[in-house]
């Protein structure tokens, strides 16, 4: 379990983190969303007893970052954003480091190097130098990295950056993997709406702020209040476009590439759209399709950081 | 001391170092560079001589200065170069945070990459030993200088080797450690004898007046040399000169070893303190 309270950091004048609180369950997974230098980075450093932080405190497991650094390494497995490796250490012999690192002794290392090989699916590539394998696999050696003394918790840190789209789903799918291990997992993400399925909570942050916090739905229905309506028609959109306008609770509305389809934002309650798409019906508007567009999280995210500007 | 030997670092150090064909290129190029001038001394000396073509065994015992004086030289270049880089360059290659999240202690690491850098100048330095059987060739040397010689070469490497991994640590990029490492090293191998040199002359200028005046502030700043303090093992002369100059009769070695050993702990302590952030609550 996670714990965070009040915690800030300030370089300067400049406020990395301005007194988040935030509290994460054992055995869940925590997608961390924000724009560059929101503070994720920043938060994830603490975690890892790589950065102290200005005030507040951080606990990891009941253990406080500051007090017990030492207690707290051993409870996570930490993926920075950016990384390298050792150019001439073979993909074995970089596992072997960083498990003697961590204690672990040699003969219990050549059993757990090959199991976590094949989580990462590199069993291929034991022999391999590091330098020489793909960005993809780099990620998936340094998530087994991270996992070589069975943490309880994973801080990974844009774990899918510069990922191409077949090597993002093979992370997905470990990711997963671990989720059913039972580990509690921190994770940043640009590909955080593809994520979206295996978070049990996603939390925003915005110029060091967590500014919503909650399981994707919970979210998600924040912006209720708003929906994106897109409708198709069959034959002339202007007859349905100038019925639509007239609306009180209809606003943006465009027509889309092609000529067949428009959309506008709507900002009326479900009753009032009911009655909106019976009056439609009723109208002869050669209407094909009325539906609602799927918000993904990253609409979501720029809905919300975008009001946390205008504030 | 177990966790010492058998440590990730220093073993990870090892295997990198020895893997890369840059260090046997070292090697052979510092062996060539003593080599050279060895053959150039006894060239040049032979030649020189009443009798041509001939080495007196009496040169044997200055071509073992020189060839020592040189062997510092070549060590105080080379020591800033292998240690100046040992932290920042694994922060600049962004393998640094993910060693420091791994439960090793910053003390492990610290004296670790210590270590694993100054073996390969002690690698060099076993290299051309054989080179020193040209002086055991012709005489004039006891196998004692050789082993006084040798220990104070460990002895300052791991110093140096101590205020490089100290910048290494403290400044986060390799060429500004290296640069400050070489100032530190030029200040303290040549600057501190300039100005010992200056302060001496100084004292000795102003000395007519019967009595000879003294003036300690050049003990402190020869103590500080190492190439003095190498040179005054081989000619006792200099220490009496430094002696009668200053009026400290203090041996010299003695207050090298003292300040060189305070110098190292105060780097080693001060690199472990700032591996790692200061996570205490302030």
């Amino acid at each position: 379990m996670i714990e965070i309270l009040d915690l800030t950091k300030r370089y300067g004048k400049f406020t990395a983190l301005d007194s988040l609180n935030l509290t994460i369950e054992k055995g869940s997974v925590f997608g961390f969303v924000g724009q560059n230098g929101a503070g994720k980075s920043t938060t994830f450093s603490i975690l890892a007893t790589l950065l102290a932080p200005t005030s507040g405190s951080a606990y990891v497991n009941g253990y406080d970052v500051q007090k017990e650094p030492k207690l707290v390494r051993k409870q996570i497995g930490y993926m920075p954003d950016f990384f390298g490796v050792y150019d001439q250490l073979k993909a074995d012999e970089y596992l072997h480091f960083y498990g003697a690192s961590y204690g672990i002794p040699f003969a219990e290392r050549e059993k757990l190097i090959p199991q976590l090989l094949d989580l990462v699916n590199l069993s291929h590539k034991r022999e391999s130098y590091v330098d020489l394998l793909s960005r993809g696999m780099k990620q998936r050696l340094c998530l087994a990295r991270c996992l070589i003394h069975d943490p309880e918790v994973l801080i990974l840190d844009e774990p899918a950056s510069g990922l191409d789209p077949r090597a993002r789903v093979e992370m997905r799918e470990i990711l997963k993997e671990l989720k059913s291990m039972g580990k509690t997992i921190l994770i940043s993400s640009h590909i955080l709406p593809e994520l979206a399925e295996m978070c049990d909570t996603i939390g925003i942050i915005d110029q060091g702020k967590l500014v919503a916090q909650g399981s994707v739905g919970d979210i998600q229905s924040q912006l209720r209040g708003e929906r994106l309506i897109l409708v198709k028609v069959n034959g002339n959109a202007e007859n349905a476009i100038s019925f639509f306008e007239d609306d009180p609770n209809i606003f943006k509305l465009s027509l889309l590439e092609g000529g067949l389809s428009f959309q506008f934002i709507y900002k009326g309650t479900t009753e009032e759209q009911t009655e909106l798409l019976k009056r439609a019906m009723l109208s002869n508007l050669a209407i094909t399709s009325f539906a609602e567009a799927e918000t993904d999280l990253e609409d979501v995210f720029m809905e919300i950081t975008k009001g946390v500007e205008l504030t | 001391m177990k966790n010492l030997v058998v440590n990730p670092v220093l073993n990870k150090e090892f295997k990198l170092r020895f893997r890369s064909f840059k260090s046997y290129l070292g090697v052979l190029f510092y062996l060539l560079a003593l080599g050279l001038i060895i053959v150039g001394f006894i060239f040049i000396e032979s030649l020189s001589n009443n009798m041509q073509g001939f080495f007196k065994p009496e040169q044997s015992r200055t071509m073992f200065m020189v060839l020592s004086i040189l062997q510092l030289g070549l060590i105080l270049f080379i020591t800033p170069g292998l240690t100046a880089g040992v932290i920042s360059s694994e922060r600049e290659r962004q393998t640094l945070n993910i060693m420091l999240t791994t439960t090793q202690s910053s003390s492990s690491i610290i004296l670790s990459k210590l270590i694993s850098s100054i073996s390969y100048l002690i690698l060099l330095i076993a290299a051309s030993l054989p080179l020193y059987s040209f002086v055991f060739l012709f005489g004039g040397i006891s196998p004692g200088q050789l082993l006084t010689t040798m220990g104070f070469y460990l002895f300052t490497i791991v110093v140096y080797g101590s205020i490089g991994v100290l910048f290494s640590t403290l400044i986060r990029k390799t060429i500004v450690s290296m640069v400050t490492t070489y100032g530190v090293t030029l200040f303290l191998a040549g600057g501190t004898a300039f100005l010992a040199l200056i302060f001496m002359q100084l004292t000795n200028t102003y000395g007519y007046t019967g009595t000879q005046p003294t003036n300690p502030l050049a003990y402190f700043l020869a103590m500080l040399n190492p190439v003095i303090i190498l040179m005054s093992t081989f000619e006792p002369e200099i220490t009496n000169e430094i002696t009668r100059s200053t009026g400290i009769e203090f041996p010299l070695w003695i207050s090298y070893l003292i300040s060189y050993t305070l110098i190292f702990i105060g780097s080693v302590l001060l690199s472990i303190k700032k591996l790692r952030p200061n996570m205490q609550k302030g």
